[in-house]
């Protein structure tokens, strides 16, 4: 309580330099979270794209329904499966027609062989996986062919594993300009205060005393340097889905794990920059 | 209550700071600590508040030893020592007042007592009328009263002063002394760094003279007058063993 006050009395004797740390844990934060958004909404895209992958098994024209059924159920216990659909005859033409208006007329006669479309679930589809289920499936002797466009689900999966990576550098990279920023500016109000510390000392008040208003003050800075840059983030994001394209915003989790994420970042920066003086003086 | 033996201290970058240190100062006594600028002075006060540790030998202060503190020592310690500087170390946007309170408020005394201490001290150091002014409103010499206020309201054992009159002219620097000496009467032990030697000469206490480290004249151990620093000097060592308290 005392603690609280003494951080407090601080932040009014300087109210500038306590508004500047604010601003300034805001606006490292902003770019961290202006970061987190793209990463969010790129991750996004990456998903809807990887929702069509699937494995298609072209059945011969011989096969009875019973076998198709029976295939259908075992394709769907597979642990990597997520859903079997069965395209007849007619369906693959009528989808073939709508999907390539242009060779409606191709499509005339009859010739598109019945499928089984089999959807895998999330996590599972990777270009190993996807050969995998598609391996087991050739082995069904009905089976004519089997097609999941494996070139394309090897770049796919190339993609995703590339924005991952960078991803997560360019994340650890922000973090870490956001974490020294807060610590260079916390250290700003320590070395502001460095009489008052020394003094402090001097006349017997414990280490732990002279750090609690600091932690206090970096805590509070960084909720409230979070929610600023939260404010920020939210308005670039109305801007963007205004006048560009349409995107997602955080949701409520990733929000509290973003200001919880800042007053960390504040208590960390504060608890190094007061020890490093503390050691120093 | 206060023992070095075999003090030394060594510096990384500017060597030997001090060496072969012995001595002890008693509850109530008044000790001088003299010597050119560079000679320890400063060095040793360090010590005696734990600011700063020997690279050998042993500091003993009132049961806390240089060897074992731990920094919750060194904080309960520091309540029962008053420090004053040269240069005052007030803090400039508070009163006279609210700078004494801040010391007893850092070390959590209780709130109902302090109002009472403030107003004592401040009595004390003949300050009562100029609690409300703040450092920049007071004379040199008023300032370093603040400090020895804020220094003596937690009743400490000892007062380490270390060049208080540094900065002070005649009139102040006698007034300040004066002080001192009072405090001194009431009980509380005083050391005190000074190289003004007029005020060394013209009272009676006891003085330990330091010269590139070492104690060269303790007048405890051979009572002869003290000399100018710029004399030949002769070593005198300071065997330890007799009674502290």
């Amino acid at each position: 309580m005392r603690s609280a006050r003494e951080a407090l009395t601080a932040s009014s004797r300087a109210p500038l330099l306590s508004a500047l740390g604010v601003i300034t844990i805001a606006f490292s934060l902003f770019a961290f979270g202006l970061f987190g958004l793209v990463a969010i909404n790129i991750r996004k895209a990456l998903d809807q794209v990887e929702e069509r992958v699937e494995v298609r098994a072209f059945l011969s024209d011989s096969t009875d329904i019973e076998s198709v059924a029976a295939a259908m159920k075992d394709v769907g216990e597979f642990p990597e499966v997520n859903r079997v659909d069965y395209v007849s005859k007619e369906q693959a033409l009528e989808r073939a027609r709508r999907e390539m208006g242009e060779f409606a007329d191709v499509f005339e006669a009859g010739v598109l062989p019945a499928s089984i479309e089999v959807h895998l679930r999330a996590g599972q589809r990777s270009p190993a996986a996807v050969k995998s289920v598609a391996d087991r499936i050739k082995t069904y002797h009905f089976v004519d062919d089997v097609r999941y466009g494996e070139e394309w689900v090897e770049k796919l999966y190339r993609m995703r594993n590339i924005a991952t990576v960078s991803g997560i550098a360019l994340g650890i990279a922000f973090a870490t300009v956001a974490v020294i920023i807060i610590g260079a500016t916390i250290r700003m109000t320590v070395l502001a205060r460095a009489k008052e510390i020394s003094i402090m000392r001097l006349v017997g008040a414990t280490d732990m005393f002279i750090r609690l208003p600091f932690l206090i003050d970096g805590l509070v800075k960084g909720v409230l340097g979070g929610l600023l840059a939260l404010l920020f983030v939210w308005i670039a994001n109305r801007v963007v889905n205004e006048y560009f394209i349409q995107t997602i915003f955080f949701n409520r989790e990733l929000i509290f794990l973003g200001v919880v994420g800042g007053a960390l970042m504040g208590v960390l920066g504060s608890l190094v920059s007061v020890g490093r003086h503390l050691r120093r003086v | 209550m206060i023992r070095l033996t075999e003090v030394e201290k060594e510096y990384p970058r500017s060597g030997v700071a001090l060496a072969h240190i012995n001595f002890q100062v008693r509850k109530g006594e008044f000790v001088y600590l003299t010597g050119p600028s560079g000679s320890g002075k400063t060095t040793i006060l360090k010590l005696l508040y734990l600011d700063d540790r020997p690279t050998r030998g042993e500091v003993w202060i009132n049961g806390v030893s240089s060897k074992t503190a731990s920094s919750g020592d060194i904080s309960r310690l520091r309540r029962r020592i008053g420090i004053v500087f040269q240069d005052f170390r007030l803090l400039e946007d508070r009163s006279a007042e609210a700078n004494i309170r801040f010391a007893l408020e850092v070390t959590g005394a209780p709130k109902a007592t302090i109002r009472s201490k403030v107003t004592r001290v401040l009595g004390q150091v003949g300050l009562a009328s100029k609690a409300t002014s703040f450092p920049r409103e007071m004379s040199g010499g008023e300032q370093q009263r603040v400090a020895i206020a804020r220094a003596l309201v937690n009743d400490p054992f000892v007062l380490i002063a270390d060049e208080p009159t540094g900065n002070l002219d005649e009139r102040a620097t006698r007034g300040v002394f004066q002080l001192l000496r009072d405090i001194n009467a009431a009980g509380t032990a005083v050391i005190m760094a000074t190289h003004d030697l007029d005020l060394v000469r013209r009272s009676n206490y006891r003085t330990i003279e330091l010269n590139h480290g070492r104690i060269v004249f303790d007048s405890a151990e051979s009572p002869a007058p003290a000399r100018r620093f710029d004399e030949p000097l002769e070593i005198h060592d300071t065997p330890t063993g007799t009674e502290s308290i």
